[in-house]
Parts: structure tokens; C-alpha cells; sequence
């Protein structure tokens, strides 16, 4: 019987094709919209991948990495100052305007690191060498940038790399090295040269510190540590050891300034409830109308002595069945939009494992609605009434 | 389920089918009507029986009521011993699945099935293996002569060919109780005659009984007693002789 009623689901082929049009539709728009909202949350935490360290130590008002409310110099000494604190470094980090050969101006992130331990010096190089950091008016440049900051963007022969020279606000910037970096939230490119260099390179102001980047002694968790700094001087400490995974991550609290103070969930949102209602709409109308077309069928089955479980375990099947294939045809295109994504830099893309099966379980229940409103007109359907003509 | 009973007999006949004071109404309050008042029915085992009468006369709701596919308000009926009354309604429904087999006025044939899964039906309802069922299937169809068709779909098939693609689909799981409606309302006079002709060669068998309602005069000679009814009620049973059918003033 169920080998039947997918037959009787994919001989009416128009129905059939609505049916998983409806289903890939909302899987696409839910899974691809959260997974470009999660890419975007996931840029605004770029800088927190890119300068690694497990405290940062920032003014009591920030609440999240993309601002700054800068410091004073001698707030790295007090930082140091604290017990359970085994090193502190200053850290800039600001956008800046960069000339290029051409005469175009382009914004960059820019970062500055203390150039006695490179703390907080990019991860992982692909060209150059890290240490030539420390030779006068050089920066490393993120590979978004070598595109970024070529002069035609188009053409790889103008692309930057390693030697090519910029300015930064009229002064001069060789390139010793290209890195790997997370793109920012603001799109600009990564610029890491020294502490003292950044400061060279922006319009002079009282405080310029940006934050004091720090990690814990042995045997101190990070969260004990920022609360130590705290109490003893007054600055705001966050960890960053991840998203969600201490009270006090930067991370998080630079997400949620973003959710709560953005209409960016919001847009993602109705997108995403956009795709649940045509998914329900679309779905539940055509399932209905397939089981409404076939009534006289399925009460024939039920005269014939079909139990209403029977007929519901079919409905069922023919339901799930469009749910998988759209579901499946649906992740198949977020995948191939992904894959674009990433190689292209953008737009941004993270899916975590969350939202396939949230999406999952939303097509899930689509179907099962659809399943119902079939089941309720068919339970209802006295066998008797295909007597009728 | 229940026991059945043992088969009740009437004049040396065996009866199929029993229905004694069967009430049936339909609506609530001023819209109350009474369908079926007071009906006592018989038909024989092996016999071909007819239900006639007026339109609204309550032949249709009676074939329902015998069918097991509603239920009387008062009334006993038995079906080769089985007293319908007594039985769940799941129990119902899994005795018209081993024991009823139905054809339509419409043929309610599936569009998307081709006529040896059409045919396969009863017996996938039964729980019987879709190998098993479809083999059935296809020598049923060959009995209806439609052997050389069981890949094509209904609309590939005339409107006589799919009434006996539903006479098959009627008698694959050999049933004891044939319900038929109106079977061949939907067909011309040639196509109509040759199905019946199908009909009572195939379905007229020792341990079988069918009940046909029918409008159609040019087939009550293929019957072996007509009922007739009128405003809810049988009013006279005839018996056909030689294939001679009484003319009824309605017809």
C-alpha cells in the first residue's frame, strides 16, 4: 500500500512538483538566510579571531570588539599589575585610509601589536616572514587585502604582494607579509604593523590605546582572571575563548550588542519566517488539495476496508516524502550558494550544525501540518459517501 | 471478531445476506429524514440480486448499510452469519476487507495506477505481498479479458474496459458479498451489456452472493430476484425467470 500511494504522489506530477517547490523554497530561505546572518554575527567577531589572546581588557563601557573608547598607556602597566595576569600587551586597532599606487583611497582595519612578542600577530602567514615586521614602515597585509588594495581588482597582475608599498594617512607602508585573516564586519582588509608604528600611522588624539590584550598565569582560568582584573582596576575584562563559552566571552557579548542594538536579526528574521510561511502556505494548500482531488480514491480504499490508520500511515509517507526531497534539494543549493560564498569572501556564510537541523525540523513540522489537514479530511469521509455519484 | 452464526436458511435457500427492521435517518430536528423505515431484506447465496426503485427511494443507503459502510440506527443485519451489529467499527472495516468486494458507478479506478495495481488493491489491503497481489491480479484480469492491459492506466482504457478493470479489482480477493452500484450507469447500451455478460459469468458463483443497484431496465434480466423499493421501504421482491424481468411502472 505505501509503495502505492508514492506511485498515486508521483503520478500527479504538477501536485507532486509544487509540493517540493514549496518544501526546497522555505529549506533554502531558512537554511540560507541564518546561515548568512550566522557569517555576518560571525564578522563582527573577526577581530577577535584574527588578534588571538585569551583576555582583552578594554574601557568599562565597551561592550563589544568593533568599538573603541581608547585607554591610557600606563592601563597596560595596571593591567600587569594584577596577580593572576602572566603578560599584557597594548593593542591598536582602528580604521585607517589607505592610498593606493593609483591615488584611490580604500579603508582598512588597522592593528597594532607590540613588536618585542608579536602578541596578537596573525596566525597564519602565507607569504613573507613575520619578523620582518620589525623593520621600519612595514605591515602585513590580510589576502582580501592583496585584492583589495590592487589597483584593478580584476586584474592579478596588479595585485598586491609582498615589497609593494601604500600609504597610510601620507606615510609609508612596505608590505613584508600576507596572512590568512577572517574578513571584517566592516568588509576593510587587515593591516597588522607594530604598536608604536599604528600610532604613527593614525591622526594623534590624548588616548589611543585601544585595548590591552593579556592572557592568564598557569593554572588560572581566563573568566577568573578577567573578573581579578576587574575588581583591580576598574577596566571591563572579557575572555575570548570562543562563543558561549564563558559568561564574560567578548564574542558573545559583541554578538548580542549586535542583535540587540541592529535590525539585523530582525531582516534575517522576517526572511526566515518569509520562508516558513510559504513553506506552510505552499505546502499545506497543495497537500490539501492533492488529498481533496483523491478523496473519492481514498474513500473507495476506506469502503474497501482500508483502516483510517492505513490511509493516515500513506498521507504520512507522501507527505514526508516531498518533505525529504524538497529538504534535500533545498541544503543542496544553500550548499552550492555556500560554496560561492566562501570562495568569493561574500557574502558572509556560517552554518553551523544548528541550522540544518532546525530546518530540518521546521520542514518536519510543515509536513506534518499538511499530513494533519489531510488526515482530518480523510478520517472524516464516511466510505459511504463514494456511493454517491 | 465475534463467531459468526450459522447461515440461516429460508425456503432451501441459504441466506447471504440478513436485514431485519433496518432504520436509517439522516439530519437533526426539522431536517430530519427518515431513509430507510423499517426494511427487512434477504438475499440468497449465489444469487444475483437487484435493488430498484425511484430516485431517493433509499437503495443507495441501503447498500451502504448492507456494506458495513454505514451504520443503521435500528436493525440487524447478518452477512454470511456475521452479525454486523456486534463488530467495532476496525472490526467492520477488516471484514469488508476479507469478505466484500465493491464496484462503483464511477469505478473509483486510482488515475495514477495502472490496472494491475488498480486490481492488486484489495489484496494490499488484506496485507497480502505486492508480488503475490499483482500476480493475482493479472490472471483476474485475464478473466476479464483485459490480460494484454495491465500496464495501462485507466484513462488509456474505454469506460467498459474500466468498469471490468473494476469488477476485477472487485473479485481479485474473492469476496463473498459483490456491492455494486450503478454499475453500468456510466456506460452506453453495447458497453453496458457486455459487462454484465462479464459480469454474471464471473461473479455468479455457489458461496457468492451480489447486490446490484441499479436505474438500468436493460439489464434486470441478468438478476436472479429484484427488489423493489420505494420510499424507504421494499414493497415487492420479484422473481426472474428465463431472463424475464417484470417491467416496473418507474422504469
Amino acid at each position: 500500500m505505501l509503495r502505492l500511494a508514492l506511485k498515486m504522489l508521483f503520478g500527479d506530477t504538477a501536485k507532486y512538483l509544487m509540493l517540493v517547490v514549496g518544501i526546497f523554497f522555505a529549506t533554502f530561505l531558512i537554511a540560507q538566510q541564518s546561515a548568512v546572518f550566522c557569517g555576518l554575527m560571525r564578522w563582527t567577531m573577526a577581530t577577535l579571531v584574527n588578534v588571538p589572546a585569551p583576555l582583552w581588557v578594554v574601557d568599562a563601557k565597551v561592550e563589544q570588539v568593533n568599538e573603541t573608547n581608547p585607554l591610557r598607556d600606563t592601563d597596560v602597566a595596571r593591567v600587569r599589575s594584577v596577580d593572576e595576569v602572566a603578560w599584557a600587551m597594548p593593542l591598536y586597532s582602528g580604521i585607517q585610509r589607505v592610498r593606493l599606487a593609483n591615488g584611490k583611497f580604500k579603508v582598512i582595519q588597522l592593528i597594532g601589536i607590540d613588536p618585542t612578542t608579536f602578541a596578537g600577530a596573525p596566525v597564519k602567514m602565507i607569504a613573507g616572514n613575520l619578523d620582518d615586521l620589525r623593520l621600519p614602515n612595514t605591515v602585513i597585509i590580510d589576502d582580501l587585502a592583496v585584492r583589495r588594495l590592487a589597483s584593478n581588482p580584476r586584474d592579478k597582475n596588479t595585485y598586491i604582494k609582498v615589497g609593494d608599498i601604500f600609504e597610510i594617512n601620507d606615510i609609508e607602508a612596505r608590505v613584508v607579509g600576507i596572512c590568512d585573516a577572517m574578513t571584517s564586519f566592516t568588509g576593510g582588509p587587515y593591516v597588522w604593523t607594530t604598536y608604536e608604528r599604528a600610532l604613527q600611522y593614525t591622526p594623534a588624539s590624548r588616548k589611543m590605546l585601544s585595548a590591552v590584550i593579556a592572557a592568564p598565569r598557569a593554572g588560572i582560568s581566563p573568566e577568573q582572571a578577567a573578573l581579578k582584573i576587574e575588581e583591580k582596576t576598574g577596566m571591563r575584562a572579557y575572555t575570548n575563548t570562543g562563543f558561549g563559552s564563558t559568561p564574560k566571552d567578548f564574542g558573545s557579548s559583541t554578538v548580542w550588542w549586535y542583535v540587540k542594538n541592529t535590525g539585523i536579526p530582525i531582516s534575517f528574521g522576517i526572511t526566515v519566517v518569509v520562508g516558513f510561511i510559504v513553506g506552510v502556505a505552499i505546502s499545506c494548500q497543495t497537500f490539501y488539495a492533492f488529498v481533496l482531488e483523491n478523496i473519492r480514491h481514498l474513500g473507495a480504499l476506506k469502503a474497501m476496508g482500508a483502516s483510517n490508520g492505513r490511509l493516515c500511515s500513506m498521507l504520512v509517507l507522501q507527505s514526508l516524502t516531498v518533505g525529504f526531497i524538497g529538504y534535500g534539494i533545498g541544503m543542496l543549493v544553500t550548499s552550492m550558494f555556500a560554496f560561492t560564498a566562501l570562495k568569493n569572501e561574500q557574502p558572509p556564510f556560517f552554518m553551523t550544525w544548528h541550522i540544518p537541523v532546525i530546518a530540518f525540523g521546521v520542514i518536519l513540522f510543515i509536513c506534518s501540518l499538511a499530513a494533519m489537514m489531510g488526515i482530518w479530511r480523510v478520517s472524516r469521509f464516511e466510505p459511504a459517501m463514494v456511493f454517491r455519484a | 471478531m465475534p463467531d459468526t452464526d450459522p447461515i440461516p436458511q429460508r425456503d432451501g435457500h441459504k441466506i447471504a445476506v440478513h436485514a431485519k427492521g433496518i432504520v436509517k435517518t439522516f439530519g437533526d430536528g426539522g431536517a430530519r429524514l427518515t431513509v430507510l423505515k423499517n426494511v427487512d431484506f434477504d438475499a440468497r447465496d449465489g444469487e444475483i440480486m437487484m435493488l430498484v426503485g425511484p430516485s431517493g427511494c433509499g437503495k443507495t443507503t441501503l447498500l451502504s448499510v448492507l456494506a458495513g459502510t454505514l451504520r443503521a440506527d435500528e436493525g440487524d443485519i447478518q452477512v454470511f452469519g456475521q452479525q454486523l451489529g456486534l463488530l467495532k467499527p476496525a472490526q467492520v472495516t477488516k471484514f469488508r476487507a476479507l469478505n466484500i468486494g465493491f464496484i462503483f458507478q464511477s469505478f473509483n479506478l486510482i488515475p495514477t495506477l495502472n490496472c494491475v495495481e488498480n486490481v492488486s488493491v484489495p489484496l494490499l489491503i488484506q496485507g497480502e505481498k505486492t508480488r503475490v497481489a499483482e500476480d493475482r491480479a493479472r490472471h483476474v484480469l485475464e478473466q476479464v479479458g483485459l490480460g494484454e492491459r495491465g500496464k495501462h492506466r485507466p484513462s488509456q482504457l474505454s469506460g467498459g474496459q474500466q468498469q471490468r478493470v473494476a469488477i476485477a479489482r472487485a473479485l481479485v480477493h474473492e469476496p463473498r458479498l459483490v456491492i455494486c452500484d450503478e454499475p453500468t450507469a456510466a456506460l452506453d447500451a453495447k458497453n453496458g451489456e457486455l459487462v454484465m455478460d462479464l459480469f454474471g459469468s464471473v461473479a455468479r458463483v455457489p458461496g457468492r452472493c451480489v447486490i446490484i443497484v441499479t436505474h438500468d431496465n436493460r439489464i434486470f434480466s441478468y438478476a436472479d430476484r429484484i427488489a423493489q423499493m420505494d420510499d424507504g421501504q421494499i414493497i415487492e421482491v420479484h422473481d426472474v425467470e428465463n431472463g424475464q424481468a417484470p417491467s416496473f411502472q418507474h422504469h
